[in-house]
């Protein structure tokens, strides 16, 4: 068997390759274990694919409404499904080849197969548990193949997986979850998205673009349970505006499978129960953490429902060993993970990082309008005492919004009244995702309002709502 | 209702400790007295007691968890009649019995700790050199005006930002820790990182272990007291054949207790602390302890005594000494020694004193200067003593002689005075009988 690792990592996805080669930087020796796909969810199954067909989306929108803009095309606007799903395909393997030649140029070696913590310092490696998700990716060249290896850290970075409720149970042909659901045969006619997190929101809207006559439902009062109320509300309008039937405060209490779709019944809060059909149903309802057949339990390593438990600096109970990411607890978001990853290896190199703000960590949904957000939502802040200052800016106020034809939009900032410490910055419209990342800046240096304040922002650009939602906190918006 | 057992406050200026064992499994009953668990702080192990009776119900925070910041709930007992089981923190009394101290030290409140602004113990706030203009400090938009609405000096504070720069958590530590603790910076860092040090030796040809929280105090306080007391060396050699001799005649005389072994057996080292504290009484000028505003001039002297630990350093402090009986000094001493080994000495024994003796005359080492651990203002390093010739009326004669160099704090102590106290102590080594009293 190979020599000791200073570090193993369990799990390619977007953590565990990125903490992987930042170890190889601090010159550590260091090896991922992987049994499926480099890239993991996020870049085969998740973030990027889903960008790819979303793209699709889009462009098919403006199509449509070429006119708006001046345009004409003559004969019938098409898609083919089949091509859209193809595109997206192309698009994962490239950037799954492409992490693997990062890593081969960082010097970190690539174990194939499923990996079990067998006692302190060893990893065991064996043939995967379940067959891959196809199509699979072929395995970068150069790969070592099973065996027992040793490490001084083990980092888990493996995951995780859509969560099941009873009676939603996916059953890959009518009955789908986000795997299934960005490798359509062909787009359905009607579908029901169950939970409006970001995951289901953005198959709601893609579906939708594409002419599904789509229901979207939530359990909760309100869709995107995690964003700000003034937002969420927003979006909801849009949406119904775009076609969609939004039914909150509502679950599924029956399903029915047929040969051509599913007939649901739905009951919302009040008692109130209506039939639904669909020819398709996407279970959205949350991921939960792979934290399974690693061995953890018998090496006394800490889970909470699937979770396993770290300190800010991804250390579990048990010396020796870390997680970070998705099976580390959520937001379960690739840039999390990725950060988590990164201040794991250089806390075991003898760095002092920063241990992980929960509160920094932005968040982007990208459905027909788009959804950004960092930080603390309006309630959120209230709830935790602070005094607020709240700038908001619709988008019908900026230049630049208007000439794009997205005249639709709000950006909206909570600041401390007391400190002027930018709390939260949530954002609804066009390109908002791009966007966001000023805030997060800002927040991350721990600007106040005072040096955004003073901040040029380009013209004309959508980024100067960002500036008149902080000068509106303060009652000095120019341009409302 | 359930008892809360917070993380008790050892000392007025600890923050945090160290849970080191659980000597109480859950689902033991308890009752006042009982230890349950220990916990190690700066410089020792302590034990922590009920002061109420019932069932341990639930451990909440688990042996070896480092840096428990005191008040946290670390554990629940249960009252008669309730289950230890269903112990929730949320439905605990909110009378939160705070474990008492073996001992029954006089545990001050964490929260009164910042009040306590004239420092006791051992945590004065030392201001910069006067003139000096402060340099820059990089500090976050949001932490500078954090800093300005709180009226905290930016410069009190270490940065763990990149580059150390100031951020804002810095800056809410240093509040939460009050004005004494605004100067107590954190581990300092070697001025490389870790990382890039351990590449200058090969991987395997070391063992890295991990500091303990001793290791780090003595590593911040001496880094502090170098940077930040002025210090100046006087060196003087003191004859001490008439006290070897002393030493051996009180020696032979002393009492036998029931059990046969005899009441004391004092060292060259006890009657050097001895003579140091008389010393310091003699002149009152360096028997001083330096604050930001003000000197305290002692009635008595306090004297420190280095003693050497495995993997450590403690300095047990003799209070009064210059009353004390040299037997008392010794038996105390000796009871130090012992308990500082099994780090069990409580934080009133090691905190606070005026001066302090180093001796590592057992060593042959001939003289060395030590450094000052504040709040002390002086320190005296003692070497081994020698037969060497010396000239005494034209004639050569054989005498025994010992180095010392006293460490003084100059902003406390002159050079006059510091060599009045060293000269004060020569005479009360050379002349040993006054050191008995009369």
């Amino acid at each position: 068997m190979a020599g000791a690792y200073d570090v193993i990592v369990v799990g390619g996805g977007p953590g565990g390759y990125v903490a992987a080669i930042r170890a190889a930087q601090l010159g550590l020796k260091t090896a991922v274990v992987e049994r499926e796909h480099l890239g993991g969810i996020c870049l085969n199954w998740g973030c990027i694919p889903t960008k790819a067909l979303l793209r699709s989306a889009e462009i098919f929108h403006y199509a449509q409404h070429a006119k708006d803009y001046g345009l004409r095309i003559d004969g019938k606007i098409g898609y083919d499904a089949e091509a859209i799903k193809d595109r997206s395909r192309k698009i994962s393997a490239q950037l799954n080849a492409g992490v693997g030649f990062l890593l081969k140029k960082n010097k970190v070696d690539v174990i194939w197969g499923e990996a079990q913590l067998t006692k302190p310092g060893d990893v065991r490696v064996g043939k995967p548990l379940k067959p891959a998700h196809q199509p699979q990716a072929a395995p970068p060249k150069g790969i070592l193949g099973e065996g027992t290896y040793q490490a001084k850290h083990i980092v888990v970075a493996t995951g995780a997986r859509p969560r099941v409720l009873p009676g939603l149970e996916p059953d890959g042909k009518l009955i789908w979850t986000y795997f299934e659901a960005m490798m359509p045969d062909a787009m359905p006619k009607s579908l029901i998205v169950v939970g409006s997190g970001a995951i289901g929101v953005e198959f709601a809207s893609f579906y939708r673009d594409f002419g599904a006559e789509v229901t979207l439902i939530e359990v909760l009062p309100r869709i995107l349970p995690a964003e700000d109320a003034e937002v969420a509300a927003l979006a909801h309008k849009r949406f119904e505006k775009r076609g969609m039937k939004i039914l909150t405060g509502t679950k599924i209490v029956k399903l029915e499978k047929g040969a051509e779709g599913v007939t649901a019944l739905a009951e919302d809060t009040s008692g109130k129960s209506q039939t639904l059909k669909a020819e398709r149903l996407i279970s959205a309802v949350g991921v939960t953490g792979n934290s399974e057949n690693l061995g953890l339990e018998a090496l006394g390593v800490t889970t909470d429902r699937g979770i396993i438990v770290t300190d800010g600096l991804g250390r579990t109970n048990v010396p020796g060993v870390y997680a970070i990411g998705d099976v580390a607890g959520p937001p379960m978001l690739a840039h999390k993970a990725e950060h988590e990853g990164v201040i794991c290896v250089e806390a075991i190199a003898g760095l002092d990082p920063h241990p992980l703000d929960r509160e920094a960590i932005p968040g982007c949904t990208y459905c027909n309008p788009q959804i950004a957000s960092v930080g603390l939502t309006e309630e959120k802040a209230k709830a935790a005492g602070y005094e607020l200052k709240i700038g908001r800016f619709p988008f019908i106020g900026n230049g630049k919004a208007i000439a794009l034809g997205e005249p639709e939009g709000l950006t909206k900032t909570i600041f401390d009244a007391a400190t002027g410490r930018l709390l939260g910055a949530h954002m609804i419209g066009a390109e908002v995702t791009e966007l966001i990342q000023g805030f997060v800046v800002a927040m991350n240096c721990e600007t106040t309002e005072a040096e955004l304040m003073h901040t040029i922002f380009p013209h004309p650009t959508l980024s100067e709502t960002m500036h008149e939602s902080v000068l509106d906190a303060y009652g000095r918006a120019i341009h409302i | 209702m359930s008892i809360k057992v917070l993380m008790p406050a050892l000392s007025p200026t600890m923050e945090r400790g160290n849970l080191t064992r659980w000597l109480k499994a859950e689902g033991d009953t308890v009752k006042p007295g009982d230890v349950i668990a220990e916990i190690e702080t700066d410089k020792a192990t302590m034990e922590v007691e009920a002061v109420d009776e019932g069932t341990l119900g639930k451990i909440l925070v688990p042996a070896g968890t480092n840096d428990v910041p005191v008040n946290e709930v670390i554990a629940l007992i249960a009252e008669e009649g309730e289950d230890p089981k269903t112990l929730a923190v949320g439905a605990s009394a909110p009378k939160a019995a705070a474990a008492a101290l073996a001992a029954a030290a006089p545990a001050p409140t964490p929260s009164a700790a910042p009040e306590q602004n004239g420092a006791p113990g051992n945590v004065v706030a030392f201001p910069p050199p006067a003139g000096e203009k402060p340099a820059r400090r990089f500090a976050s938009p949001l932490a500078r005006r954090l800093a300005s609405q709180n009226k905290l000096d930016l410069a009190a504070i270490t940065g763990s930002g990149p580059h150390g720069r100031i951020i804002a958590a810095d800056v809410t530590a240093a509040l939460a820790a009050g004005p004494a603790k605004v100067a107590a910076a954190p581990l300092p860092r070697p001025t490389q990182s870790d990382a890039i040090i351990k590449q200058y030796f090969a991987p395997d040809s070391f063992d890295e272990v991990p500091h303990e929280t001793m290791r780090k105090t003595i590593a911040r306080r001496l880094a502090e007291a170098t940077a930040a007391i002025p210090h100046f060396y006087l060196t003087i050699e003191c004859e001490i054949d008439a006290l070897l001799k002393l030493r051996g005649e009180l020696n032979a005389a002393a009492p036998k207790t029931p059990d046969g072994t005899p009441a004391y057996k004092l060292s060259v080292n006890d009657m050097i602390v001895k003579a140091l504290a008389l010393a310091l009484v003699d002149v009152p000028n360096a028997n001083v302890t330096f604050l930001e505003n003000s000197m305290l001039r002692h009635h008595h002297a306090d004297v420190a005594v280095a003693v050497a630990i495995p993997d450590g350093l403690i300095t047990p402090v003799l209070k009064q000494a210059d009353l004390l009986p040299l037997s008392a000094i010794s038996n105390t001493m000796k009871d130090y020694a012992a308990r500082a080994k099994q780090r069990r000495l409580k934080p009133q024994e090691y905190e606070g004193g005026v001066s302090a003796v180093s001796n590592l005359g057992m060593y042959g080492i001939k003289e060395f200067a030590a450094i000052i651990n504040p709040p002390q203002s002086s320190i005296l390093a003692v070497g081994a003593g020698e037969g060497r010739p010396i000239v005494r009326n034209g004639q050569i004669v054989p005498a025994t002689l010992l180095g010392a160099t006293l460490s003084c704090d100059h902003r406390a102590i002159d050079g006059a005075t510091g060599a009045e106290l060293l000269a004060a102590f020569r005479h009360r080594i050379e002349v040993p009988l006054s050191l008995l009293g009369i």
